[in-house]
């Protein structure tokens, strides 16, 4: 389950981040960020003839000691990262898709509500709720 | 201990060589020795074999070998690996000994030598008692010796020496001393690097041999010892192949043994050094990937060895050395060649080095947050030299101590309590900082320009940490640019909230309002009550008090920095400053728009600046000025107290109208005019300045460059353009500040002319023609238009070409040519009363045709009141039109001869007729003045030729022509091409005025082929015939050579002709001369009959037919009927 999730815009400042109160938010603000230039990077990777087929999902983005940063890249090129504690191994590569083709799904959601303006942060409670399943239950 | 106490010892990290010890060398005082020395340790490049050399006495003493163990039954190790055995074995015991002994083979006193010789080698052979070292004799010899087998002599005298001191053949050299000192050196060298290799191969067959008598519960430490061993032999004997083989096994077995607390740091400390020396070789080995699996295996099973909980810093600080030294590892194979890729290089490992530097900083903090005053008891400080250890990774208070329980609890407590006074000592911030540094570096050569950013956050942190705030401010400022733009509010705040800090502890009182403005304002994060104790701090610091400290700051800094900000306060000096807010977000918001884009000069320019602030408590301002880029109006665009007085902008107080309440717009309105200089100049706002605190306190410029905005209002301003929000009405009274669009320039336009001008023409023009053109100019002014001038002709910017093309005049007596502009400028016409109109007539002349644009551009002064200033200003009406030329006329030119056939070629000296046809091609009606021949000196008119085409008015399409009887004279060569001349015509429009004058237009008559024939025939004959009535023809035959000419001549006969004369003849025609031929015909037909037909021969031209010479005879003639009576009328007719 993710410590941390977050939604960038294209040009690159976050739309929602919300990550478990346990711990120190600012450092996954930064994880977050710093995670941005792997993205970045694996975006103009790809060649612009291969932009339209291209895998929505990064994967592994970087280890760290104490996390595991994945990626994810819509159309639009907003991008979502989950951040999951490195300890939990038991979390497969498929489960970590299905949970960024929730996010996604349910981020549509929020495009397509006409009082929406896009690139404005994201205030929907049924995205949140989306997000809280995903998330580490804080106890 | 010492800081350096996790740092790996050299030996380790060093490329283990084979060590050759060279006895018997005086390098100081004999200079053969230097050289031969020198040519060992010089120059050690790649390509030579590795062996680390040094010169030793012949007497040295080597490190004493301890007598071998014959069981290890009774024997318990105390500890895993001595500090001092990689060492000796590099250093102090070597491979190899060489002897160099001065000796040529046929030395006079070779005996005595060799028994010298034999003594050396006994010495060195004594003193390395109980080692398996060799040793070799090198003789330095001054010949150079024979080849083998032919010095007799030497051969046996080298049997004798090896028999004397005991060697093998293979370990005697010989060195002679000559030019190729180099050559034989690495010859040498080579040999000597056999005999290293078979010595260490010994070795490891030594070490291997222990291990039948190990057994697993006592000797568990000698299995790793031994595996250690022989991983590090086979490094000196150069196998790292087999090497890493012996390290990887010394690596798991470390792993097998019982860890305890008094053993782990032990533990640790050897299963770190063959991880490093695993890791090493792998990247050697150029297998990364397993360097890497290695380390992180590695990790993964020390991780948790945390060892003592009252030691746990030994931990991290342990963990932080591997991490480091591991990326030093990577980062030296990256130098040798290996490609690093952005998520694997060895920042990742700095950095986490780092972090565990700063766990380790929390962990002393906490751990030994000892009382000053209460004194523990602690250990004499020559007990916890490290130094003096004899086993890696034990504690000097219990050296060689196996067992799990510490012998002395006490000994140990005060053992551990050292330890961590020591600890308090070690600079941790600049551990910390020097690896972030190295992180940085890294991964700015990766491209991760975010990562460097937040590793450049936390070297700032650090530095404030470590107090050192010039520093932490100098990095945080530099990364808060990149957190700005891209708006990751949340970081900038926090990396803000620091910088304030450190800004707020060293007084700096610029940097601290500059934060300030910044936390306070809409991008900073932090909750109401915090912006409103950073507010309230800013008030402070404007009416020069001294603000409250900073939360969460060092006690002993506030203190210092509370004297700091009073001396602040006490100086009366320096208390103004200039923050340039523009690449801020700071809690005021500027916009300042011109209310157009232009205004012309005759009304007053309006501009408004909106305010808007965002901090929780309302903010009085004490002056705000909008500078433009013409200064002289920045005194209409002032606010401040006076001017409140005077004017009283907004109709309320002046006390409300400079305090801005959180969250409303304020607007404010400027107007002046501008001054008639500035038409056509753009006017723009350069800066608007807000004006916070008094003169007499501290105050600050709030300086927004153009018109205002800052960090984050493009992207908000483009966010509410896109916002369904922006559909929805907004109050009439409230402003919308999204809606508010900065307008930083506008431009100074002329007044608005008021006078007509109007053109009068007949287009399209003719080419060459003086095309009239009338300009009537009226105005429409109430005052009296003054300095009126005008610029006509053709508009510049057009087809540089045109500009040659074209002429313009006023004048209309004379054809203008070249010496005429294309645009006349400045035509001075005087004033114009209201109402007044004015003509004038203009003149172009176009050479070529296509269109053309004209431009007739009239410009005036008058003086006018705008806002009850008086102003004289400059109008101008530009009037363009857009004009064809077309050719008036085509001429056409054809050549006949006089029976008006059409003619190849014309004959020298025989008249021939030119015709012209003027065609009509302009859609007005052409008058034709005149026209004129004008011939080429080589042809010449036969008569004088007069224009047949004067007066005559060609309507368009109509066609005039003429026709002109010409000669050519004769010519130099048969046949040759001559040009013939020229054609005037003179006309004009019809429709033209008579002033208008008439001009010429030139045409250059074809070319024609001219030839010249030998003989002329020509016939005088009368222009009609009657029937039977005689018709006399006289033939002139002109011989136009210079020779006499035989012709035959003939007439054949004809069928409507009867006739008399000579029917067949021939004769001879002298040179210039011509013979006269007369005949009598007599018709018999009426109607156009052929004439009998002439022929002539010429006998020395025979390719000059009848046929040829026939064009210039008559072939038919008219032969009327017979006639009436009376019939002369119409034979006269």
């Amino acid at each position: 389950m993710a410590v941390c999730v977050a939604v960038i815009a294209k040009e690159n400042y976050p739309l929602y981040i919300r990550s478990v109160p346990t711990q120190n938010e600012l450092k996954f603000h930064y994880t977050v960020h710093t995670s941005l230039d792997v993205v970045e990077e694996k975006i103009s990777a790809v060649g612009k003839a291969m932009a339209d087929q291209r895998e929505l999902y990064l994967g592994l983005l970087y280890p760290t000691e104490d996390y595991k940063v994945y990626g994810y890249v819509t159309n639009s090129k907003v991008k979502f990262v989950i951040v999951v504690d490195s300890s939990n191994t038991s979390l497969r590569d498929n489960e970590i898709r299905s949970m960024f083709r929730k996010l996604h799904n349910s981020f549509t959601d929020v495009m397509c509500n006409p009082f929406y303006n896009p690139g404005d942060p994201i205030q929907s409670k049924v995205f949140d709720s989306t997000v809280s399943a995903m998330m580490v239950p804080s106890c | 201990m010492s800081p350096t106490q996790w740092e790996l010892p050299p030996e380790l990290c060093c490329r283990p060589m084979a060590f050759v010890a060279l006895t018997g060398l005086d390098v100081i005082y004999n200079a053969i020795h230097r050289a031969i020395w020198d040519a060992f340790c010089a120059n050690r490049r790649a390509d030579r074999v590795p062996i680390s050399f040094k010169v030793l006495p012949g007497d040295h003493e080597y490190p004493k070998c301890r007598t071998k163990r014959t069981s290890y039954e009774w024997y318990i190790p105390k500890g895993i690996l001595k500090t001092g055995w990689m060492n000796k074995h590099l250093n102090l015991v070597p491979a190899l000994v060489v002897l160099f002994y001065e000796l040529d083979w046929d030395d006079p006193q070779w005996k005595e030598k060799q028994s010298e010789c034999a003594t050396k080698v006994e010495i060195v052979r004594t003193s390395l008692q109980g080692r398996n070292t060799k040793v070799a004799v090198v003789l330095i010899q001054k010949k150079t010796p024979l080849p083998p087998g032919e010095d007799v002599v030497a051969s046996e005298r080298a049997a004798a020496l090896c028999n004397a001191c005991d060697l093998s053949a293979k370990s005697l050299f010989v060195l002679p001393h000559t030019d190729h000192l180099v050559g034989y050196i690495i010859r040498l060298e080579n040999a000597f690097y056999e005999h290293a290799q078979t010595y260490y191969y010994n070795e490891i067959r030594r070490v291997k041999s222990h291990k039948e008598f190990l057994n697993k519960t006592t000797h568990q430490l000698l299995f790793v010892r031994h595996q250690f061993k022989t991983g590090f032999f086979s490094e000196l004997k150069q196998d790292t192949q087999n090497a890493l083989k012996y390290y990887k096994t010394a690596y798991s077995l470390i792993h097998e043994l019982r860890a305890h607390e008094t053993n782990m740091l032990e533990i640790k400390t050897l299963a770190g050094f063959i991880n490093y020396k695993i890791c090493r070789l792998c990247f050697q080995h150029n297998t990364p990937l397993d360097a890497i699996a290695q380390f992180r295996k590695h990790i993964d099973l020390c991780k948790k060895k945390i060892g003592s909980a009252e030691l746990a810093f030994e931990h991290t600080a342990w963990m932080s050395k591997q991490f480091q030294s591991f990326g030093d590892l990577f980062d030296e194979a990256i130098k040798l060649g290996l490609t690093a890729i952005q998520t694997q290089n060895p920042g990742f490992y700095y950095q986490q080095a780092a972090c565990y530097a700063q766990e380790r900083k929390q962990q002393a903090a906490q751990l030994c947050n000892h009382e000053p005053s209460v004194s523990f008891p602690t250990l004499d400080p020559s007990e916890t030299n490290t130094g003096a250890l004899d086993f890696y990774g034990q504690r000097q208070w219990r050296q060689g101590h196996q067992s799990i329980d510490p012998p002395d609890a006490e000994k140990e407590k005060q053992g551990i309590h050292s330890l961590q006074l020591k600890e308090k000592d070690v600079l941790h911030s600049e551990l910390i900082i020097a690896l972030l540094s190295n992180a940085v570096a890294q991964f700015k050569k990766y491209k991760c320009p975010r990562m460097k950013s937040h590793l450049m956050v936390q070297m700032g942190e650090e530095y404030y940490n470590a107090k050192d705030y010039t520093k932490a401010l100098k990095l945080l400022d530099y990364v808060m640019v990149d957190y700005r733009t891209e708006r990751w509010w949340t970081l900038l705040t926090s990396i803000l909230g620091t910088a304030l800090k450190c800004s707020y502890l060293m007084g700096h009182i610029k940097d601290y309002i500059t934060y300030s403005l910044e936390l306070v304002g809409r991008a900073s994060t932090l909750r109401d009550e915090q912006k409103s104790r950073i507010e309230k701090n800013l008030i402070r610091v404007l009416m020069n008090e001294v603000p409250e400290p900073e939360l969460e700051c060092d006690p002993g800094s506030v203190k210092a920095a509370q004297v700091l900000w009073s001396d602040r306060v006490s100086l009366a000096s320096n208390n103004e400053f200039t923050v340039e807010v523009q690449d801020y977000v700071p809690f005021i918001q500027c916009k300042a728009k011109f209310l157009s884009p232009s205004f012309h000069v005759d009304e007053p320019v309006q501009l408004h600046v909106y305010l808007k602030a965002d901090c929780p408590h309302p903010v009085r301002f004490a002056k705000l000025g909008v500078s433009l880029s013409n200064s002289e109006y920045n005194q209409f665009c002032l606010v401040d107290e006076e001017s409140c007085k005077e004017k009283d902008i907004l109709e309320t107080s002046t006390q409300q109208n400079m305090c801005l309440v959180p969250g409303k717009a304020r607007k404010y309105c400027f107007k002046f005019v501008a001054k008639t200089e500035d038409v056509g100049r753009k006017i723009e706002i350069t800066h608007v300045d807000l004006m916070l605190g008094s003169e007499s306190g501290r105050c600050v410029y709030l300086n927004w460059r153009g018109g205002g905005g800052d960090a984050a209002s493009t992207h908000e301003a483009l966010q509410a353009s896109r916002s369904f929000k922006r559909r929805t009405r907004v109050l009439e009274q409230q402003l919308d500040w999204d809606a508010i669009s900065i307008q930083a320039s506008t431009m100074i336009i002329s007044r608005v002319p008021r006078i007509s001008v109007q053109l009068r023409h007949d287009p399209p023009a003719l080419t060459n023609e003086m095309y009239c053109m009338t300009v009537t100019i009226q105005s429409e002014e109430d005052t009296v238009a003054k300095d009126v001038s005008l610029t006509a002709g053709l508009k510049p910017g057009q087809d540089a070409n045109l500009t040659q093309m074209t002429y313009v005049t006023l004048n209309s007596s004379e054809v203008c040519d070249e010496a005429h502009p294309a645009l006349l400028t400045d035509i001075s016409i005087g004033e114009l009363q209201p109402g007044q109109k004015i003509e004038k007539k203009l003149y172009i002349r176009c050479v070529s045709t296509g269109s053309r644009i004209f431009l007739f551009h009239v410009s005036y002064a008058m003086s006018t009141t705008v806002e009850g200033k008086d102003i004289t200003c400059r109008c101008h009406k530009d009037e363009t039109v857009t004009i064809d030329t077309v050719v008036p006329f085509e001429v056409a030119f054809k050549f006949v001869s006089t029976k008006f056939e059409h003619l190849e070629r014309v004959c020298v000296d025989v008249p021939f007729l030119m015709m012209t046809d003027i065609l009509s091609a302009s859609p007005w009606p052409v008058h034709l003045v005149s026209s004129e021949l004008q011939l080429a000196s080589n042809m010449a008119a036969v008569d004088e030729p007069q224009s047949q085409v004067e007066g005559v008015v060609l309507q368009t399409g109509e066609c005039a022509s003429e026709c002109f009887s010409l000669r050519c004279p004769p010519v130099q060569n048969g046949t040759s091409t001559i040009a013939a001349g020229h054609y005037l015509i003179s006309w004009k429009r019809k429709s033209a005025c008579s002033e208008t004058p008439v001009v010429k237009t030139s045409m250059i008559l074809p070319h024609v082929i001219v030839e010249t024939i030998p003989l002329y025939v020509h016939a005088d004959l009368p222009s009609f015939g009657r029937v039977r009535e005689s018709l006399p023809v006289r033939y002139h035959i002109e011989n136009r050579t210079g020779l006499v000419q035989d012709v035959d001549l003939s007439v054949e006969p004809s069928d409507a002709f009867m006739f008399s004369g000579l029917k067949q003849v021939r004769m001879r025609i002298l040179p210039g001369t011509e013979q006269e031929m007369v005949y009598n015909f007599y018709p018999l037909m009426a109607g156009y009959q052929n004439l009998p037909v002439l022929n002539v021969n010429l006998l020395r031209f025979p390719n000059i037919s009848s046929q040829l010479l026939r064009r210039f005879l008559p072939t038919r003639i008219f032969i009327k009927p017979q006639g009436r009576n009376g019939d002369a009328s119409i034979a006269a007719a």
